[in-house]
């Protein structure tokens, strides 16, 4: 069953598109993920999805509905984590949840039973009467998870979810994600990690400048847009562009970036033995495998985070 | 690309009236109220009890102390009354719009622009943005009408309730309290800067002096009248003091005509401006 399908969908503020004609299926079940940079047009496309924006043009269903004539029939059954944590600063974490859970008109006594249900599975239990200024930020972004779980909702919506977080406070939330994943919630994220995006997203779009550069799932997506493997050379700032245009030939392609020279390949190694040969210095050398951010150097021919 | 759009909108007039409606309201007002008295816990009560003393403070000041030089004052109607006895319904007015548009200006400013952003999560949900101004609102009038009752309280325990009518005047101060609320926040919503919030204490403290609290509005001249007669606290103010002396007359009926239209484009108004901030 589709819960989401987006058809030449524009959103336009005065002349300019943020969203500029996308296409999009989210099957039941699947954890989706829209990955570009900032201003790329995700956050927009999130909103029309979540029925608090209007689109200029296109189509646009959830959950079958449409947005326009359906809003408070889409937005009770999906759960919203937005970019910034909007928690209520004036009542404490469990009261959020129960507060927030009533302004979907659901039961008090349903509200507290779910309440404790979702702090034990957010792991904030002891957390339950601290005010949400005393949380730490990664327990504020659980907390918000929590919150929009409230509901039962069909589709989790997050919008850069670990955004800010410290690393360690970032694997816990992909665990609790993840989690919620094995159950069979709907995930849909923006993300301007690629990391992020390779560990939660079954599916993604690689967006910018409103438009959709490339659809399919990360490990297709690297297959088709870059090499196996890619070097990662440090000459100094004012040899790399020579460097990397010597080199223009022993690789797949060379991307001269201001702090480094990336060379496609689908053996680093042997690439690495023909830059000693060669009798290149590089300062730093490094040999990893292909990620999302490749895929979106070669698309756009510039880095994910500037 | 608008073509689709347009089919989405040839569904009928009648479709499209049901779906605004429901779009602005969910009938849930009272999720909004409930948040709300769960976030009274964690106010400090000084500030809501010095929204209660002031005009108690302004009464006793005024009433009793300034009152004893100026001795009686006559009523339209010919009645004579105490100087103190003729102000208490002016300020018990006062207390109500105080106190609603306390509720539904700054704490609506901070709730739309800083501290989490309360309306933009609320209206996330099923809540409609009908739902959030008639919430807000009921919860300012809660204020307003616990203001009033106690006033009326300490009216009485002075012996400045002159009529059993003044037992209407606790619907009449919510009315009352109900426009300025909604007013207050329709103002409100389409402010967006601290700054332009100042405007709002620009225009209650001369209504405050100047709506015939003090004294009878035939002091002025007959164009001014007319100005203080435009102000919603001139109405507020005559229409309890009518209740209370129990000088009732028909001009009651247009004072309460002025309330319930002031309601209507309160409402009108921030539900639009609420649905065009956080919806569209």
């Amino acid at each position: 069953m589709t819960v989401i399908s987006a058809r030449g969908l524009v959103k336009r503020y005065g002349d300019l598109a943020a969203v500029d004609g996308i296409d999009f299926e989210v099957p039941a079940g699947e954890s989706f993920g829209l990955l570009g940079p900032n201003g790329a047009g995700k956050s927009t496309t999130m909103r029309m999805v979540g029925a608090v924006s209007a689109r200029t043009a296109g189509d646009l269903t959830v959950l079958g509905l449409d947005p326009d004539t359906h809003g408070p029939e889409i937005r009770a059954q999906l759960g919203v984590v937005p970019q910034e944590d909007n928690l209520d600063l004036e009542l404490r974490a469990r009261d959020n949840l129960v507060v927030y859970g009533r302004y979907f008109g659901i039961s008090r006594a349903e509200c507290l039973r779910r309440a404790d249900e979702l702090l034990a599975f957010a792991q904030l239990e002891d957390k339950a009467t601290a005010k949400v200024d005393d949380l730490s930020g990664g327990m504020k972004r659980r907390l918000t998870i929590a919150r929009a779980l409230i509901n039962t909702p069909r589709v989790l919506m997050l919008d850069e979810p670990t955004t800010g977080l410290d690393p360690q406070a970032r694997h816990v939330l992909w665990d609790r994600l993840f989690r919620l994943k094995e159950r069979g919630t709907t995930l849909v994220l923006t993300t301007h990690y690629m990391d992020e995006a390779e560990q939660l997203c079954d599916r993604l779009i690689v967006v910018d400048h409103g438009r959709i550069m490339a659809e399919g799932s990360p490990a297709e997506l690297i297959r088709r847009y870059s090499t196996r493997e890619v070097v990662e050379l440090r000459f100094g700032t004012d040899r790399n562009a020579d460097a990397g245009a010597r080199l223009e030939s022993a690789a797949d392609r060379v991307e001269v970036l201001p702090d480094r020279v990336l060379l496609y390949t689908d053996d680093g190694e042997r690439l690495l033995e023909h830059v000693a040969r060669e009798g290149m210095r590089p300062t730093t050398s490094l040999v990893r495998r292909s990620s999302l951010e490749d895929v979106f150097l070669r698309l756009t021919g510039r880095s994910l985070i500037e | 690309m608008t073509s689709t759009r347009t089919t989405g909108d040839a569904r009928g007039p009648e479709v499209r009236r049901q779906s605004a409606v429901r779009a602005l309201y969910a009938g849930n007002a009272r999720a909004v109220l409930g948040r709300e008295l769960a976030a009274t816990r964690s106010t400090t009560w000084t500030v809501i009890l010095s929204g209660f003393f002031e005009p108690v403070f302004y009464l006793l000041a005024m009433g009793k102390g300034l009152g004893a030089f100026i001795g009686d004052v006559t009523l339209p109607s010919g009645q004579v009354v105490s100087y103190a006895a003729f102000i208490a319904p002016g300020l018990l007015a006062v207390s109500a719009m105080n106190g609603a548009v306390y509720d539904s200006t700054w704490n609506v400013f901070f709730k739309m622009n800083m501290g989490g952003r309360l309306f933009q999560s609320m209206l996330t949900t099923s809540i409609g943005p009908l739902d959030v101004a008639l919430g807000e609102i009921a919860f300012a009038l809660l204020r307003g009408g616990a203001y009033a009752a106690a006033f009326l309280v300490i009216m009485q325990v002075l012996g400045l309730v002159l009529s059993p009518w003044a037992l209407l005047a606790v619907p009449a101060v919510l009315l009352i309290a109900f426009g300025f609320a909604s007013i207050g926040m329709a103002i409100t919503s389409y402010m967006t800067t601290i700054q332009q919030m100042d405007v709002i204490n620009t225009v209650l403290l001369p209504m405050f002096l100047f709506s015939a609290t003090f004294y009878p509005i035939t002091v002025y001249p007959e164009p001014v009248q007319w100005v203080v007669k435009a102000f919603p606290l001139w109405h507020a103010v005559e229409l309890i003091r009518g209740l209370t002396t129990g000088a009732l007359s028909g001009a009651m009926l247009g004072h309460l005509t002025y309330f319930v239209v002031m309601i209507a484009v309160g409402i009108t108004f921030t539900a639009k401006r609420l649905r065009a901030l956080f919806l569209d």
